[in-house]
């Protein structure tokens, strides 16, 4: 029996609270389009990616249609090329890129990930091809997404990868100068990668996962703030139940749309990604949602524990809602794709060093974080392995996403458009940590890796 | 298949009516209907059978969105699963 106010709380969190799936992601092995000549993988990938996915668009859309619930982003993620590409003998893997933009293109999704290389234990020749090959390939393509995995839990941490990413990072930049550096906005370095993730720039489909597989994320900021908005000035104990709550509802909606577009599309259900994933748009920040809990503006003393507590009962509440749970599934904070976010950062109250301890205690990392353009690359190294550290030592996934802006510094910003939003220039600490990164080496596993 | 019709907006004569008849046209077959009206504002939330409706559920979607915008009114046409997913376990 369908309740009258579950109707329109419904209706209230779709039409106006910015209820919606962000996006189904498919995943494409490319494990069997190994071959040694380069066009030949080339023409095998592009084959293989825009037969498995050509509905994946269109039956995207009729699924908005049936149940009224936007589905913003359509998407795949491939088997890491620097694992799908050993084989072949040439260097030229900006070509594989080009590949992959060109299907995106076919297929009409607008961004396709996994021009990926996980390095935690080491590199392989592939690997170093795939690496080299990073700043021409983002600078040179419109759809195409690149990750490396630089450290586990277990393998412990590449600090010759580490090191190298801070020059691939600035090189680049450089290469995008024209558009604010645009190509670091879609690179993502990794402690402990999720084989799964379907949000853009860090999903690629890992080599565990099946031919193909249907990954959904799911978001609702605003629906959270708006329930929390409700609850006035109630204890944390109520709040975190109504957030749990709030969570099993939004992540209901992930669950429906992937079992559907799992049969619609003749491909397996993977997991849904229940993480809170803000948009530039009004209403959608994770940022107000730790402001309506009670912080003056985000970034002020108490974010952290806010943030933890929000991180904690979103995923509680996510967890009753799905079948299969994975990816990210957690709370993001990417600067430049969250309003408070941007207005944190731009009146300073948001660090890059607060945004380190939050990173602690949710979900992703130093998301689209503009730092000026002059930034040393061991600087941008230090800064990765902080939170590479974190996420190692604390067995969860970290990420960094980091934007030296060539041409800008702090005071100004940063302009990406669309979903990637704007960024402020935040200011980084001059002293240097050069000696440290220019070490290398690895370090090694916690001992909490030692788990057997 | 059952769906849920929604109508909310400023309350005037004939709005159940000319709902209702849309779904007579379509042959869409009402099961329940809850309304009320507080300081003027309407609101109803229609449970439908289309099982045996003449046009798509998509078109039946935008037809009903195009009368609420005749009458001054918001009308959303939704599929009963997203009610069920959510509200139950």
């Amino acid at each position: 029996m369908l309740e009258h106010y579950d109707i329109l709380e419904t209706i209230q969190m779709l039409k106006e609270e910015h209820l919606d799936i962000r996006t189904v992601t498919m995943g494409i092995s490319l494990l069997d389009c190994a071959h040694e000549d380069i066009d030949v993988f080339c023409q095998r990938i592009y084959d293989k990616i825009t037969k498995s996915a050509e509905f994946l668009v269109p039956r995207a859309c009729d699924i908005e249609k049936k149940y009224g619930i936007p589905i913003i982003n359509k998407r795949v993620a491939v088997t890491p090329i620097s694992v799908a590409a050993a084989a072949c003998k040439s260097s030229d893997y900006a070509k594989i890129a080009a590949t992959l933009d060109r299907a995106a293109a076919t297929l009409g999704i607008n961004f396709i990930g996994g021009y990926s290389a996980l390095v935690h234990g080491g590199f392989t020749n592939s690997d170093r091809k795939l690496l080299a090959s990073i700043p021409e390939a983002l600078s040179t393509t419109n759809c195409v997404c690149s990750s490396v995995n630089v450290a586990t839990s277990r393998s412990g941490i590449n600090m010759d990868a580490v090191a190298m990413m801070g020059h691939i990072i600035k090189d680049t930049a450089a290469l995008t100068a024209d558009r604010d550096s645009i190509g670091c906005a879609k690179l993502v370095v990794f402690a402990n990668a999720p084989e799964d993730n379907p949000f853009m720039a860090g999903a690629f489909h890992g080599v565990g996962q099946p031919e193909r597989v249907i990954n959904v994320g799911v978001s609702g900021p605003g629906v959270v703030r708006s329930a929390v908005a409700r609850a006035g000035d109630c204890s944390l104990s109520e709040l975190a139940d109504i957030i749990k709550k709030t969570a099993f509802k939004v992540t209901r909606m992930g669950q429906m749309v992937a079992h559907d577009a799992a049969q619609a599309l003749g491909v397996p259900y993977g997991i849904v990604d229940l993480s809170l994933a803000p948009t530039p748009a009004i209403g959608d920040s994770v940022a107000h949602i730790l402001e309506e809990m009670g912080l003056e503006t985000c970034g002020t003393h108490g974010t952290t524990a806010c943030l933890a507590m929000l991180n904690d009962a979103v995923k509680k509440g996510g967890m009753f809602a799905s079948s299969f749970v994975g990816g990210l599934s957690g709370a993001f904070i990417p600067v430049s794709e969250d309003a408070g976010m941007i207005d944190a950062a731009r009146g300073g109250v948001l660090t890059l060093d607060k945004l380190e301890a939050m990173t602690a205690v949710c979900s992703v990392g130093l998301d689209m974080i503009a730092v000026p353009g002059d930034t040393p690359a061991e600087t941008l190294s230090g800064i990765i392995a902080d939170e590479i550290s974190i996420g190692q030592v604390n067995h969860k996934t970290t990420a960094a996403r980091l934007i030296p802006v060539v041409g800008k510094g702090v005071g100004e910003e940063a302009e990406f458009g669309g979903l990637l939003g704007s960024a402020p220039i935040m200011p980084v600490h001059p002293q240097s940590c050069a000696r440290f990164i220019q070490r290398g080496g690895r370090i090694p596993a916690p001992t909490t890796a030692l788990k057997n | 298949m059952k769906a849920v019709i929604t109508v909310v907006g400023a309350d005037r004569v004939g709005i159940i009516a000319k709902v209702s008849n849309k779904c007579l046209a379509c042959n869409v077959n009402i099961l329940d209907i809850t309304q009320h009206v507080v300081d003027e504002y309407f609101t109803m939330t229609m449970v439908v059978d289309t099982a045996a409706s003449t046009i798509p559920f998509t078109e039946l979607v935008d037809t009903m969105t195009e009368l609420g915008k005749e009458m001054g009114l918001v009308i959303h046409t939704m599929h009963e699963d997203i009610f069920n997913f959510m509200h139950k376990i």
